[in-house]
């Protein structure tokens, strides 16, 4: 299943939709990585908050996205992790780290936000 | 072929089986002779015990009138069970006796002193008794020790499980007072926690403030521990990994009131406290929260 990506001024937003295969998420990152310089992004949003299962392939898939994209020049927030995946995970030791993460999408487009004032 | 079996292994087995049926009875009709005896003696007796009690120090929770009036019931349904070979009485003796001796203080290792105690005079009284009879005196022993060993188990045993379902139930008590968790501002919560924390709480906080997180679309947390007076390293690495799963739902966690001791702990036992933001005290960390989310507490100007 793709995971849709959404462009909104310069933000791309990916929304997960449900559980995803290692192959769904390898195809999603590099999806990802490709279009946030040819759409001069300049953040990415994952959402994934119909995830309901955190393994640690996803979780580092999603740090090496946030990574990969900060090389490309953008930010990356995740958001909308919910609060028993939160404690699972880092109860697995995948505690994202150097990664922004935020509540919804909501906060994370206000972070974002803020971080490009902050830059420019 | 089957019957014919069964038959012979009948036979076979009836030697044994008959001086089986001897030495019981034996033993019960030597039983017998013994709870008499302790019948008749029971004022002597008794007042041994309880001069042993005393001498020994234990139950010092308990005046001497108090003793007195508890030996004599447990003498009492001692000699019963010895007598009937049924527990059930003295289990309940016990569980009841536990249940008012427990909040006065009194610890397991007197509880099982005292009845090994009375088991002692007894058998010291039983060699009084048949000393120039080595043969019965042997033989009274036989009968006795099993029942006395069995008196002493079932007492000690209720009393631990007595003891048990108290302490559980003050751990139930314990849980019940819920940790709230509370909104001082928009976006910030406090989570002031109290008391011990266990595994189990630490889990029941740790979903709480996810929660609270969540609803209350929080952005900054502070913890507060002032009330805690202990922490092993199983909590303490607990609240760290609550500081990290907060931070992935968007939060930042500010913990105050580490405790000196507390403190001292966490660095003796080498907990990774990088990730951890502390303030000295509640007021510091909501000041700190404050600024984080932009507030700025200013004075009003004094009214004319």
């Amino acid at each position: 299943m793709e995971v849709p990506v959404l462009k909104q001024g310069a933000v791309l937003i990916a929304t997960f939709q449900a559980a995803l295969s290692d192959a769904d998420l390898k195809q999603l990152r590099s999806h990802l990585i490709e279009q946030v310089v040819r759409l001069r992004s300049r953040g990415v949003i994952v959402d994934v908050t119909a995830m309901d299962v955190m393994d640690s392939f996803a979780s580092r898939t999603l740090r090496e996205i946030a990574h990969m994209i900060r090389l490309r020049g953008a930010e990356t927030v995740i958001v909308g992790i919910q609060p028993e995946v939160a404690f699972a995970m880092v109860q697995l030791g995948l505690t994202l780290e150097g990664v922004a993460t935020a509540l919804d999408l909501e906060e994370g487009l206000a972070y974002l936000n803020n971080r490009f004032e902050n830059i420019a | 072929m089957l019957r014919r079996d069964v038959v012979s292994r009948d036979l076979e087995m009836g030697a044994p089986q008959d001086s089986e049926l001897v030495r019981s009875e034996g033993a019960s009709e030597l039983l017998r002779e013994l709870v008499s005896h302790l019948r008749q003696n029971r004022t002597q007796l008794r007042e041994e015990w309880t001069g042993r009690i005393s001498e020994t120090r234990l139950l010092t929770a308990m005046s001497n009138d108090e003793i007195f009036a508890e030996a004599t019931s447990v003498y009492d349904s001692y000699v019963e069970a010895l007598e009937t070979g049924t527990f059930e009485a003295l289990q309940a003796y016990a569980r009841n006796l536990s249940e008012r001796i427990i909040p006065r203080g009194v610890e397991t290792h007197e509880v099982v002193g005292i009845v090994l105690l009375l088991r002692d005079v007894l058998a010291r009284s039983l060699f009084a008794k048949y000393q120039s009879d080595f043969m019965k005196l042997n033989r009274i022993l036989d009968a006795y020790e099993p029942a006395a060993n069995r008196i002493a188990n079932t007492v000690a045993v209720g009393f631990v499980q007595e003891r048990e379902r108290v302490i559980r139930q003050q751990q139930e008590a314990i849980r019940e007072l819920s940790t709230p968790v509370l909104q001082v501002r928009e976006r910030l919560l406090i989570l002031p926690i109290i008391g011990v924390i266990d595994p189990q709480r630490a889990r029941q906080l740790t979903e709480q403030l996810l929660r609270g997180i969540r609803t209350n679309r929080a952005k900054v947390v502070v913890i507060d521990i002032t009330g805690v007076a202990a922490m092993d390293v199983t909590v303490a690495n607990h609240l760290v990994q609550t500081v990290e799963a907060s931070r992935l739902l968007g939060a930042t966690v500010i913990v105050t009131g580490l405790s000196p001791e507390i403190a001292q702990t966490l660095v003796t036992i080498g907990v990774d406290l990088g990730k951890m933001n502390t303030v000295g005290d509640l007021q510091g960390g909501i000041e700190q929260a404050e600024r984080l989310l932009g507030y700025k507490v200013v004075g009003l100007p004094e009214q004319a």
